[in-house]
C-alpha cells in the first residue's frame, strides 16, 4: 500500500507553497481583481523560473518530464493561493490537449514554448449560456478557416493560442473536432468580459476566417475533449482541495480571534461543527483526488470514474468551505475589503469551468453503470 | 502511488486466501444469499467456532504481541486478512468490543497473571467482553456516571446501573467505570475495574431496540463485590483508563463492511419505474447515487491513506476521524432513500424482498449515529483536536460531583 505522495513530491509542493506564500500574497490577488492586468505577471514569471509550466512536458520538448503526481501537488498549491496565473488553462488544459492529440509537428512547435512560458495556451469551448454538449456547437471549421464566437474563454486576452471546439459537419459527436488557432492574427477579435471572478480574466473570442488547423483527427473532438476533461478534473480537484483547505483555515483563524458574547466564536458549536464539516468534505475530496491522480499516472481503466468522483467531491468541498468561510466572518466577510471573496469567487469559477456538479454526477453514474456492466 | 502489495504482503495474502478457501465458504455472486442472517439463533455459536479457528491459525489479532496470541505484525497484514475474509461467508461481530476496546485496556493496566488468564480465551472466542460505561444519566458526558464503588477490605462494593451495554446478555466479562469519590470534580473521582458478569448482584435485562431486536441491555449492580486486584489503574484514575478504551475505539483500523451500498441502490433503481421512466435515468436519483458513491470511495481511500502512513512507519494523520461521521449518516440516508424508491410499499416488512436490507440500514443508521460517540461529539472532536478550536464551555468542570445540580 503506497497511497500518498513521495518525499520528493512533497518537497516540490513545499517549494511551490513557499514561493507562492512569498510572491503571491492576497494583496497580489486583490491587485488583479481590482486592476486591468490579465494576470499577475511577476508570479507567472516566478513559476516559469521554477519550471512549473513544463512540469509534465517531456524533456525532449524542454520540459521537466515529470509525471501527473508532480503536477497535482503544484495544482494544490496554486489553488490554495488563488494565484491569478494561467495555470488551469495553459499548464493543464492546453498542455494536456497537445500531449493527447497534437501531431508531432504541433507538439514540436508548441510544447517547448509552453514549457518556457513563451506561449500561453487556453481552450475555447462554450458559446454562451448553455452547458457544454455535443449538440449545437456553431463555431465552424473547414478548409483551414475558423468562424464563430466563443465565450467565455479563460485567459482569452492573454493566450497565444487556443484549442477550439468546432463543428466540422456530420452527425452527433462525430460532427465535432478540435482546432488549434494562433490568436495573434487578423481574423481573431478579443473582447474582455466581466465575470464573477475578475482575478482570472475572461474574454469573448470572435473568429472571422481565422487560420487554424485540426488538433487530432476530424470527428474525434468530443472524444478527445472527454479524455481531456477527465485529466483536467483530477488536476483541478487538487486545486479545489488546496482552496478548500485554505478557506477552512481562514475561517478557523478568524473564529479564534473574533469574540462574541464574551468568548471566541470558535467556541460555539454552530461554528465548530460547520468547520468540522468542512474538514470532513475536504478529506473525502482529498482521498478521491489521490485516487484520480493514481489512475492518471497509471492510465488506469478506472480513470473516468475516478476523475468524476474526484471532481464531484472537490467541487462540493470547495463550494462549502468558501461559503461557510464568509458566514464565519459575519459582516466583514461580505465586504470588498475581506479576503473571503477570493475563495468564494474561485470556487464558483472552478466548479463551472469544467462543467458543473450536476453534469459530473450524471457522468459518474454513467461510468459506474458501464463498470458494473463490464 | 499504487495499491500493490509488497512481496511480503503478497505472500501473506496468498497464504490467507489458501487458508480461507480451506476453512470457509466463498461468497457467491448472488448477493441475496450473502446477507448475514442476524436472527439466526445459532449465530453466536457459529461465530465462536469461527473465532476459535481464526485464533488458532494466528489471524485473529495479528498486531498483538506473540505472547498474547498475536504475531506482532504490522496493521497492514491485519487489513489484508480482513479484505480477504470479506469474500467469505463467516459470522462476525461479537468480539469487536472485547478485542478492540476491553482487552487493550486490560493490556494497559492488568497484571501479567491476569493477562495470562484472560487474553487467550477472549482471543479464541471462548469468553466475550463488554463495555460498561454509559448510564441513564451519562452517555456523551460519560464522566458524569453515578455507579458507586466503595472500598470494603480487599474488595469493592458496587451499586448502580449501566445502560446500552451491547452484548451484556451473552458476555462473560466486562470493564466497568465507577465513581469512587463523589466529593471531587467529576473526572477525578472515577475508577475502572473489570468483573465477571456472573458475579452475584449483577442483573442483565435486555432492552428491546427500535429494530425489534435486543442487542443492548440494562445492567443493574446490587452490592456486587469486585476484588481490588481487578482494579484497572489507580483509584481516581478511571478517566485516564476510560480514555485508553475510547482511544482504542478510534484506532480500530477496520470498519464494518458488507452492508448494502451503492451497487444495491443502483440495482434497485434499475428495477424501479418512476413516472418519467426507470429510476436510474432520473437526474435526482443519479445525483444521490453519485454523492454516496463519492463518500463510499472517499472512506475506503481515506483508510488507505492511514494504512500508507502505518506501512511507512509514520503516525497516521487525523483523517480517519471523519469515518463514522460520514458512514453513519450515509447508511441512514441511503436506506431511507431506497425505501422511497419502493413507494408506499417501502414500509412493508415481508412482501418486498429488497426492502429488508435497506430498512435495516435506515434503522441501523439511526443507532450508528449515536453509538461510540454521537455525530455531535465527533464533530466536537474534529473541531478541537484537528482544527485546534476551543473546548466547549464546561460549567461543571471544577465543581465537586456531589455538589452538582441534578446529579449525585
Ligand atoms: C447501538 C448502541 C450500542 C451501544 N453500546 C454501548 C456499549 O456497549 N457500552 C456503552 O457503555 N455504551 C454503549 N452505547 C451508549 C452510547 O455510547 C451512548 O448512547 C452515546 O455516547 C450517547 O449518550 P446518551 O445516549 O446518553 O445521549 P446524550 O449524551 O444524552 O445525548 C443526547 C443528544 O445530545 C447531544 N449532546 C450531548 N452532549 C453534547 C455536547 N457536548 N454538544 C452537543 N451535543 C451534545 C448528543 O449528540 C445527542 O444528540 C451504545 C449506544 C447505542 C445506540
Amino acid at each position: 500500500m503506497n497511497f500518498d505522495f513521495s518525499d520528493d513530491q512533497k518537497l516540490l509542493k513545499d517549494q511551490v507553497r513557499k514561493f507562492l506564500n512569498d510572491k503571491c500574497p492576497m494583496t497580489t490577488v486583490r491587485r488583479v481583481l481590482e486592476g486591468p492586468e490579465t494576470h499577475a505577471a511577476e508570479v507567472w514569471q516566478g513559476l516559469i523560473d521554477l519550471g512549473i509550466p513544463g512540469t509534465t512536458i517531456p524533456e525532449a520538448h524542454g520540459g521537466l518530464g515529470l509525471g501527473p503526481l508532480e503536477l497535482c501537488v503544484v495544482a494544490e498549491e496554486i489553488g490554495r493561493s488563488c494565484a491569478p496565473v494561467p495555470f488551469e488553462t495553459s499548464v493543464i488544459l492546453a498542455t494536456e490537449a497537445l500531449k493527447m492529440a497534437g501531431s508531432p509537428a504541433q507538439q514540436a512547435k508548441w510544447l517547448p514554448l509552453l514549457a518556457q512560458g513563451k506561449a500561453v495556451g487556453t481552450v475555447a469551448l462554450a458559446e454562451g449560456p448553455q452547458p457544454l454538449k455535443p449538440r449545437g456547437v456553431a463555431t465552424r471549421f473547414g478548409n483551414g478557416r475558423l468562424n464563430g464566437v466563443k465565450l467565455p474563454v479563460t485567459d482569452g486576452e492573454l493566450a497565444t493560442f487556443a484549442i477550439v471546439l468546432v463543428n466540422t459537419g456530420g452527425q452527433g459527436e462525430r460532427a465535432l473536432s478540435l482546432a488549434l488557432v494562433d490568436l495573434a492574427q487578423k481574423g481573431v477579435t478579443r473582447r474582455r468580459l466581466e465575470t464573477v471572478d475578475p482575478t482570472r480574466k475572461h474574454a469573448e473570442l470572435t473568429f472571422a476566417d481565422a487560420t487554424a488547423e485540426l488538433l487530432g483527427a476530424e470527428g474525434e473532438g468530443w472524444r478527445v475533449l472527454e479524455r481531456l476533461q477527465d485529466a483536467a478534473a483530477v488536476y483541478m480537484a487538487f486545486a479545489q482541495v488546496g482552496g478548500a483547505e485554505a478557506a477552512m483555515w481562514m475561517a478557523r483563524d478568524y473564529a479564534l480571534q473574533r469574540q462574541a458574547f464574551g468568548r471566541a466564536i470558535a467556541s460555539y458549536q454552530a461554528i465548530k461543527h460547520k468547520l468540522a464539516d468542512c474538514y470532513v468534505k475536504l478529506e473525502i475530496a482529498r482521498s478521491n483526488a489521490y485516487y484520480g491522480a493514481m489512475m492518471l499516472t497509471e492510465g488506469g481503466a478506472d480513470l473516468p470514474l475516478a476523475a468524476a468522483a474526484a471532481r464531484v467531491a472537490a467541487t462540493d468541498a470547495y463550494d462549502y468551505a468558501a461559503k461557510e468561510n464568509i458566514q464565519t466572518h459575519g459582516g466583514i466577510g461580505f465586504t470588498w475589503q475581506a479576503d473571503t471573496q477570493f475563495h468564494y469567487r474561485r470556487a464558483r469559477l472552478l466548479s463551472l469551468s469544467l462543467g458543473g456538479p450536476m453534469a459530473w454526477k450524471d457522468k459518474l453514474v454513467t461510468r459506474l453503470e458501464r463498470k458494473n456492466a463490464a | 502511488m499504487d495499491f500493490n502489495d509488497t512481496p511480503e504482503e503478497a505472500a501473506f495474502r496468498k497464504e490467507v486466501r489458501a487458508w480461507l478457501e480451506a476453512n470457509a465458504v466463498r461468497k457467491s455472486d448472488d448477493r441475496q444469499s450473502n446477507r448475514a442472517r442476524n436472527d439466526d439463533p445459532e449465530l453466536l455459536k457459529k461465530a465462536k467456532a469461527w473465532q476459535a479457528k481464526k485464533a488458532q491459525a494466528g489471524y485473529a489479532r495479528m498486531t498483538w504481541p506473540k505472547e498474547f496470541g498475536g504475531r506482532g505484525a504490522s496493521p497492514i497484514l491485519q487489513v489484508i486478512y480482513q479484505q480477504e475474509e470479506q469474500n467469505f461467508l463467516v459470522p462476525l461481530g461479537f468480539f469487536d468490543i472485547g478485542l478492540g476496546m476491553c482487552i487493550p485496556t486490560m493490556m494497559a493496566y492488568a497484571s501479567q497473571d491476569q493477562l495470562k488468564r484472560y487474553v487467550k480465551p477472549a482471543l479464541h472466542g471462548d469468553e466475550i467482553w463488554c463495555q460498561l460505561f454509559s448510564e441513564p444519566a451519562a452517555g456523551s458526558d460519560v464522566a458524569g456516571i453515578r455507579t458507586r464503588a466503595e472500598r470494603s477490605g480487599d474488595d469493592w462494593i458496587v451499586n448502580g446501573q449501566k445502560v446500552w451495554t451491547s452484548g451484556a446478555h451473552y458476555c462473560d466479562y466486562g470493564i466497568l467505570l465507577t465513581r469512587t469519590d463523589p466529593s471531587v470534580p467529576k473526572h477525578q473521582g472515577l475508577t475502572m475495574f473489570f468483573l465477571d458478569m456472573k458475579s452475584p448482584g449483577v442483573e442483565v435485562r435486555p432492552i428491546k431496540q427500535i429494530s425489534g431486536g435486543a442487542n443492548f441491555n440494562e445492567v443493574f449492580f446490587t452490592d456486587v463485590r469486585i476484588p481490588d486486584a481487578q482494579r484497572l489503574g489507580k483509584v481516581g484514575d478511571g478517566w485516564k483508563a476510560a480514555l485508553t478504551t475510547l482511544m482504542n475505539e478510534r484506532l480500530a483500523v477496520g470498519m464494518p463492511s458488507g452492508g448494502l451500498d451503492v451497487d444495491e441502490l443502483m440495482e434497485l433503481a434499475r428495477d424501479t419505474e418512476l413516472e418519467d421512466g426507470i429510476a436510474i435515468r432520473n437526474q435526482q436519483v443519479r445525483s444521490k447515487i453519485a454523492e454516496w458513491y463519492v463518500q463510499t470511495q472517499g472512506l475506503k481511500l481515506t483508510r488507505y491513506r492511514t494504512l500508507t502512513a502505518l506501512s511507512r512507519g509514520q503516525t497516521p494523520g487525523p483523517e480517519s476521524s471523519i469515518i463514522k461521521i460520514v458512514a453513519a449518516a450515509k447508511m441512514q440516508d441511503m436506506g431511507a432513500f431506497a425505501m422511497e424508491l419502493m413507494g408506499h410499499a417501502g414500509i412493508l416488512k415481508d412482501e418486498v424482498p429488497q426492502a429488508g436490507g435497506f430498512q435495516a440500514q435506515w434503522v441501523g443508521g439511526a443507532g450508528f449515529r449515536i453509538a461510540g460517540g454521537t455525530d455531535e461529539i465527533l464533530r466536537n472532536i474534529v473541531a478541537e483536536r484537528v482544527l485546534g478550536m476551543p473546548a466547549d464551555v464546561r460549567v461543571d468542570k471544577d465543581i465537586p460531583f456531589n455538589k452538582m445540580g441534578g446529579k449525585g
